[in-house]
């Protein structure tokens, strides 16, 4: 007995397989050097999609994948860092680098205030809330006049290419390298928080807040802040997007169709797992962008249908994503069975 | 040392009386065991102690702190552990994955809440299983991660709903022998039970309900020989 | 500000009200029956819409002597989404089974997109035009009608659940499908039947709605929220609260507009969702 315990002991806690580890270090070096490699604007804009789609469903898979709570309005934060970080921009001449942190911060505060009554909700409702507080967002910034109304805000732009003004006109290698480093950062601040007690606690409040409760768990408290840190790791992307575009309005970053990929990325991927939202942007985001160019206007249509076919199909035959295709002692959990 | 103490407790849904004035009271290191026919308000008292169901009226007192209608996550906080007549494991998450989200409450430390979280597994004897999901073990399994998983918050309190509920003849001796051993561990255990050859068994004291009310208390011998308690409650038994 | 105003509004909201209670019926029932809630139940009815405008613009057909065929098309369309969707997701997580649903909505909607463009139409000349004056109130026909209608649906709906065998039985499934099916009672069948009278439903109020409102391919979302909402407030699975849940936000809904601001509309129906749902999350009213 006493060497059977002694061995489960010694088992290394995380995944030490050497080839996986240099596997990902690899592909990290990789992402740095492909623009070096004279990519054209196409493929850079189409990486740079890729990585902020891959940490907005991240977001997404916080609130729901970890802690269980379904959000159905999720852009909303994702408005809110863009505005927030355009508008102390535009009227204030804030650096966006310290933008982006008001951003996160009015996220946060709204994620309290929305989540403190909401969360207390459970399932349906809480979904059903959610879909009308995305969409109430719209409304209301559809009509501030203060930010613009419906027209929204036309970010000043630099006369050339500035790191403090984080605007750059004539090459999008610059944005794809400030994507990359939000990228990799939010992945692996998520990794950490999956390992960490916190995650641990988080997946129990998503499996049985009952059991939960009995383990000390303050099921509430745990919701409100993993809805707060999905909240903070989605605002920085509607602050960068914004100076990527340079145009904000309520139509584009407080629509549904955002709320709706984010979800679509991470189940698609796998919910619940940290490399899920990696797996489901790698895959949506071009169908996405290689629809917009070769179906023209009507690509926005055309690539919903596939997303809401693409949806029904994973929840029918593979509810836990893609990543279930992967052999599991490849990825986090290591199992010897 | 009195560990826990309840006063005229009383829970009533909708009119009707689940619990009517129960009280006890229950010495540390001891177990007590509730027996009762169906719908006697066995569980329905253990979510009034572990706050999980509000209680009307009453006193609850954990050694000296009153914790009547205290939420649940601050009762386990106290060391009071329970595990559910349905049980209620994290069904996606491996037996390790379980016991460590309860000792986490005791190490913050991640390696050293898994080694805690194995001594644990290994005392309920599951060791080979760990990297199991919860919800491929058997019924008999998953009562041992139950209570793994209450022990890794380090209760002074056991609560556990209907130890051998549900599981077939062979698993029955081995459980009942964990909840001996438990004992000699210094934890104090308040067990559900419907056989009332294992209620006499193990308890050192017995508290019988019927109908939400309180009908006897007393060691075991008292209560086999107590006559409403055969009425009530052993009278059916035989019968069944 | 007038009484007649306020009159005017409180008429108009209860119109309204109507059909959301009708719409909201079909969603509560086929959630009492199998736990799932419908998020296409707004593309639901914009398919209803259209195949109203379809019916009268290829064939001809008035929206008022359409409305058997639309509510067959769509009683079809539920037994489709059973078959080819719910009964694989029944025992599913919840949040697969709100993503499938949902992934449902976005497939029909933008299907409708690319089929009829994002354009809005209109019924021209329906058999049901005009207004009537009731003192100083008016009340246009095919809004007073529609309503008229949904309300006789909602009762017909209620009698039929609560009277017939094939009710009982659906109510039976509702409330344990293991124990109906040991009596006879096929669940499989009885959530196709579901289904097919929940989306029938839709199918009422959308193809008396063709007779005034706009047809678009984003009509549904609005409704659909508000039938979200009616049926939380009625209490979920709840039909007779669906009544009362939907004439509630329909007055809300015109009232707000008219003494606050019609732009914030959504705003008011999900203050009072907010309020219901954390004060009393059962519903205002029992199931049934």
């Amino acid at each position: 007995m006493d060497s059977k315990l002694a061995i489960a002991k010694s088992e290394p806690i995380w995944n030490t397989n050497v080839r996986v580890i240099s596997i990902i270090a690899g592909l990290i070096i990789l992402l740095f050097a492909l623009p070096l490699f004279g990519m054209n604007s196409f493929y850079l804009h189409l990486f740079i999609m890729i990585f902020m789609h891959a940490v907005m469903a991240q977001s997404w898979n916080v609130i729901a994948g970890f802690s269980g709570q379904i959000s159905l309005g999720h852009g909303a934060f994702f408005g809110i860092g863009a505005y927030a970080t355009s508008f102390f921009y535009m009227e204030y001449g804030v650096t966006p680098w310290i933008s982006i942190f008001f951003g996160m911060l009015v996220s946060a505060i709204f994620a309290v205030l929305i989540g403190i009554p909401m969360l207390r909700l459970s399932g349906h409702y809480f979904a059903i809330a959610t879909l009308l507080i995305g969409i109430s967002f719209q409304v209301v910034f559809q009509r501030w006049d203060l930010v613009g109304a419906a027209s929204g805000l036309w970010v000043t732009m630099t006369p050339e290419d500035s790191w403090s003004a984080l605007q750059f006109h004539s090459s999008k290698a610059p944005y794809y390298y400030v994507f990359l480093i939000f990228f990799l950062i939010t992945f692996f601040l998520v990794w950490l928080l999956s390992r960490s007690k916190l995650g641990y606690r988080l997946r129990a409040v998503r499996d049985d807040p009952q059991a939960a409760l009995s383990l000390c768990i303050n099921v509430s408290n745990y919701k409100i802040i993993a809805y707060v840190i999905s909240a903070i790791i989605m605002a920085p992307m509607g602050s960068l997007f914004a100076q990527y575009i340079l145009i904000i309005d309520p139509d584009r970053v407080f629509n549904i169709e955002i709320s709706i990929i984010v979800l679509l990325i991470t189940v698609l991927g796998g919910i619940g797992n940290v490399w899920g939202p990696i797996i489901g942007a790698a895959i949506l985001v071009p169908i996405s962008e290689y629809s917009r160019i070769y179906l023209g206007g009507t690509g926005g249509a055309v690539d919903l249908i596939f997303y809401g076919l693409i949806l029904m199909i994973i929840c029918i035959f593979k509810p836990n994503g893609l990543i279930s295709f992967v052999p599991k002692d490849i990825l986090e959990r290591k199992k010897q069975r | 040392m009195k560990i826990l103490t309840v006063e005229n407790l009383s829970k009533s849904f909708g009119g009707i009386h689940a619990n009517r004035d129960i009280s006890f009271d229950v010495e540390e290191g001891s177990i007590l065991g509730v027996i009762g026919p169906n719908g006697a308000g066995k569980s329905t008292l253990f979510d009034l102690i572990t706050g999980f169901t509000k209680a009307d009226t009453g006193k609850v007192k954990f050694f000296d702190k009153d914790i009547f209608g205290i939420s649940p996550d601050k009762i386990s906080n106290l060391g009071v552990g329970r595990t559910f007549q349905k049980l209620k494991p994290f069904a996606d998450q491996t037996l390790l994955e379980n016991v460590m989200i309860g000792a986490f409450v005791k190490e913050k430390d991640i390696k050293r809440a898994r080694d805690r979280a194995l001594e644990i597994i290994d005392f309920v004897d599951l060791i080979e299983k760990r990297h199991h999901f919860a919800k491929e073990l058997s019924t008999g399994q998953r009562k041992r991660l139950e209570m793994a998983r209450a022990m890794a918050i380090d209760p002074k309190l056991l609560l556990m709903d209907e130890v051998t509920g549900g599981v077939d003849q062979k698993t029955i001796p081995g459980l009942v022998e964990l909840v001996k051993k438990l004992k000699k561990t210094g934890v104090t255990i308040i067990t559900i039970e419907h056989n009332i050859n294992i209620i006499m068994e193990i308890s050192d004291n017995v508290l019988a309900l019927d109908q939400g009310k309180r009908i006897a208390l007393g060691e075991p011998k008292e209560i086999q020989n107590n006559k409403q308690v055969i009425d009530a409650y052993l009278g059916t038994f035989d019968a069944a | 500000m007038t009484t007649e105003i306020i009159i005017q509004a409180m008429v108009t909201g209860l119109m309204m009200g109507l059909i959301y209670a009708l719409i909201a019926a079909g969603l509560s029932l086929i959630f009492g029956l199998m736990e799932i809630v419908n998020f296409a139940h707004g593309e639901h009815l914009m398919l209803s819409m259209f195949s109203s405008f379809w019916l009268w613009s290829l064939f001809g057909l008035d929206p008022l002597f359409s409305i058997p065929i639309t509510i067959l098309l769509l009683a079809f369309c539920g037994i489709i989404t059973h078959y080819f969707l719910i009964r694989y997701i029944l025992k599913a997580k919840m949040l697969i089974q709100i993503c499938a649903t949902f992934g449902l909505s976005i497939f029909i909607r933008s299907i409708a997109q690319l089929l009829w463009t994002p354009d809005f139409r209109n019924v021209d000349k329906p058999l049901l035009e005009g207004r009537i004056e009731i003192g100083s109130v008016f009340i246009g026909q095919p809004q007073l009608y529609a309503s008229l209608v949904c309300l006789l649906a909602f009762f017909g709906l209620y009698w039929f659940v609560t009277k017939t065998e094939t009710g009982l039985a659906l109510q039976a499934t509702a409330q344990d499908r293991h124990a109906a099916e040991i009596l006879g009672i096929p669940s499989n069948k009885m959530f196709a039947i579901g289904w097919a009278i929940g989306l029938g439903c839709v199918g009422v109020a959308g193809g008396m709605m063709a007779n005034y409102f706009f047809i678009f391919t984003d009509v549904g979302i609005n409704f659909a929220l508000f039938a979200f909402v009616a049926v939380a407030l009625g209490g979920f699975g709840s039909i007779i609260g669906c009544l009362y849940a939907g004439i509630i936000i329909g007055l809300v809904e015109s009232l707000g507009g008219l003494l606050i601001d019609p732009s914030f509309k959504l705003l008011y129906v999900f203050a009072i969702y907010l309020l219901v749902v954390i004060y009393k999350p059962q519903g205002l009213f029992g199931r049934y």
